[in-house]
């Protein structure tokens, strides 16, 4: 059954606090999930003061500044700071976004910082995506036709043809979705998750692909595709912007539109 | 019957790929969805209608009550009542169980057993129903 408290070691204890220098002006208090798998600790909260007159405008800045002037121990995924790569995905202020696209200004109050929820933790901010990238892998997310591309160019699509694949394509595969989806966190093992649905009907919808039938087919299931309860968490945390929540249901509609 | 682990990361040393696709698609699942759906829509107008008519039999005796039973409107319109209710209990009430019971000996005798249940329940409402407007003596 569901579990409604976390085990004895995974409890979050109080941590340490990192005081702002003397003479900080504009002092904003960041509250950091830490677990170290090393050394056999109970996760905790560390509490860092920081200056934003010296730092960045963004959360990921913050973290960035933490890491570099403060806490070298720190430990959270960045690579582009700009909201393409989908590394600093994590839980901040409540919510599933990415560090390096909410401004530290949105949020009223200490500002707490937690990795996605769900996923097991590798270290501090790092969660582990083996499963959620190999049920990215399961949907074959590649180019599938019989048809061979033609011999002096490249496969074509219309203009309406590639607007099809819009609000699908811009997904960065964060996870953000999948680890803020309560069907997700009940059944992460056979239900796919929204991320990797909304990249299983960009194949489906894609103009070019050949196998929409097989996908189909693939996701006609009641755990990888029918978890979805439309709970719309989904598309309220995306980071981008998309709906996963709707690529689902056209994923349910196209099944049932073959059947009847 | 295949173990869920909820550890995935102690004791699998086997393909992650293989895990995640773990048996397959079932190719099914689209039906129970579909006739949520269905019996969901269907139930709106009908619930309605039965509130309508309970109101309107407010105060009526017996006979009335067995008399209004015997037209064949009241009385099929009723019998779509019980049966889209008891289907819709049943396909909600596995939706429930499947979410929520990752046990699978406890799972499959859940759904087993609260299938049962709508059905007798279901049964005995189509029953009560026939056997007022049916065979008990009306106008």
């Amino acid at each position: 059954m569901v579990a409604f408290s976390l085990p004895a070691n995974s409890r979050i204890k109080q941590g340490k606090t990192y005081r702002a220098p003397a003479g900080a002006k504009r002092v904003r208090t960041f509250r950091i999930y830490r677990w170290n798998p090393d050394d056999g600790a109970n996760p905790r909260m560390d509490t860092y003061e920081i200056d934003l007159d010296t730092c960045g405008p963004m959360v990921l800045d913050a973290l960035i500044k933490i890491k570099n002037d403060v806490d070298s121990t720190l430990t959270f995924r960045r690579s582009c700071r700009e909201g393409i790569c989908g590394s600093c995905s994590m839980n901040i202020d409540g919510g599933n976004t990415l560090a390096c696209l909410k401004p530290i200004e949105d949020i009223t109050g200490a500002v707490r910082i937690t990795p996605l929820p769900h996923m097991a933790v590798v270290k501090d901010l790092v969660p582990d995506l083996t499963q959620a990238f190999a049920q990215y892998r399961a949907i074959e997310p590649w180019l599938k036709a019989d048809t061979p591309p033609p011999p002096d160019g490249e496969r074509l699509q219309s203009r309406k043809e590639r607007a099809q694949i819009d609000g699908l394509w811009e997904c960065i595969l964060c996870f953000c979705c999948t680890a803020g989806c309560p069907s997700y966190w009940w059944n992460g093992e056979r239900y796919l998750g929204p991320a990797v649905l909304l990249q299983a009907y960009r194949w489906i919808a894609e103009s070019r692909d050949e196998a929409t039938g097989e996908r189909l087919d693939a996701l006609n299931d009641p755990f990888k595709l029918y978890r979805c309860h439309t709970i719309m968490n989904c598309t309220d945390t995306c980071p981008k912007g998309l709906n996963p929540a709707k690529a689902i249901g056209a994923i349910k509609q196209l099944i049932i539109e073959r059947q009847v | 019957m295949t173990k869920q682990s909820n550890n995935p990361q102690v004791d699998i040393l086997r393909s992650q790929l293989k895990r995640v696709r773990g048996l397959g698609s079932s190719h099914s699942g689209s039906q129970a969805w579909w006739a949520e759906r269905l019996t969901s829509i269907a139930l709106v107008p009908l619930t309605l209608w039965f509130i309508a008519s309970v109101i309107g039999l407010e105060g009526a005796t017996r006979a009335d009550m067995v008399a209004w039973l015997h037209a064949p409107v009241p009385l099929v319109l009723i019998l779509c009542l019980i049966v889209t209710t008891f289907w819709h209990m049943e396909l909600g009430l596995r939706v429930v169980i499947d979410d929520y019971v990752h046990n699978n000996a406890i799972r499959i005798a859940m759904l087993l057993f609260q299938r049962g249940l709508c059905i007798i329940a279901g049964l005995f409402c189509v029953i009560a129903v026939l056997r007022l407007g049916l065979w008990e003596g009306g106008s």
